[in-house]
């Protein structure tokens, strides 16, 4: 019974919406985010290395981390938490240090909340300061390592048939 | 105009899906389709045909004195791809606090079998 992640991109806006449910209690999943142990366990892509600069998940807290490949190319990554409410929400900037100039920063709200069964949903809202810096995300550190296999269109396709 | 963009028009959406049921269409067929649902003018529809082909979602065809259009699957593909990408991302992260969070409920049950 695996959990899906749900992506939500509407054409035209600023923001993505991504919700995801998990087999375990808030408590335990709000840990997740700010035990420094257990967050480097699970955020970085697989092939990557990733290391914690700073990391301050309190309100007002920063941090900073850095993902480094196979090569030694680092990506680093930075943000302020606004604010971090346990075991509800988490807020706060996101910038990635890569991108060609600075200032495109981003605001994410993490929502947990709790289900039925010891279970807990994810939301993660990011709102990007223009559209471009929305669908430009994926050109930037992040496209790496992804997986390029597309089989056949879904999408508008799919719903044309 | 980037794909996305070019899809946040709702004629243009329906345009696109008229064209995924027809296979293709000239751009009078289109014209009609469009002016059947709501009022417009020929200019507006050939500006939103323009849009479309600018932004490579359709591809055109002169035959004749017709002007052929069909969908374009790599554009849409790209498009998709974007979406999928975005969600192949998240899958891998969010599958991987899975794992934390069986770990770690793991040790919590321990703790409270063997007592404080």
């Amino acid at each position: 019974m695996a959990n899906k992640t749900k992506v939500t991109a509407e054409p035209n806006r600023h923001d993505i919406l991504i919700t995801r449910e998990f087999d375990a209690p808030r408590e335990l999943v709000f840990k997740t985010f700010t035990d420094p142990e257990l967050y480097v366990q699970w955020l970085g892509p697989r092939h990557l290395k990733m290391s914690l600069e700073k990391f301050e998940p309190k309100s007002g807290g920063s941090w900073r981390y850095i993902h480094k490949d196979e090569k030694g190319h680092e990506f680093g990554f930075h943000g302020v938490n606004h604010e971090v409410t346990f075991p509800e929400r988490i807020i706060g900037t996101f910038e990635f240090e890569g991108l060609p100039e600075r200032g495109h920063v981003s605001l994410e709200t993490v929502r947990f909340e709790e289900l039925p069964g010891r279970r807990t949903r994810i939301t993660n809202l990011t709102v990007f300061q223009t559209v471009a810096d929305r669908d430009g995300m994926l050109k930037s550190g992040m496209e790496k390592g992804l997986g390029e296999s597309f089989e056949r269109l879904d999408g508008i396709l799919e719903k044309s048939k | 105009m980037d794909t996305f963009s070019a899809l946040a028009e709702p004629t243009r959406r329906r345009i696109l899906e008229f064209l995924g049921n027809r296979g293709e269409l000239s751009a009078t067929q289109i014209y009609d389709f469009v002016n059947k649902q709501s009022p417009v003018t020929a200019p507006a529809v050939s500006q939103h045909l323009k849009i479309l082909r600018e932004s490579k979602l359709v591809d055109v065809e002169k035959r004749a004195q017709q002007r052929i259009y069909t969908l374009n699957p790599r554009g849409l593909m790209e498009l998709n791809l974007w979406v999928r990408k975005m969600t192949q991302f998240w899958d891998e992260r969010y599958d991987a606090l899975d794992r934390v969070l069986e770990v770690e409920k793991k040790k919590l049950r321990s703790v409270k079998r063997h007592g404080k």
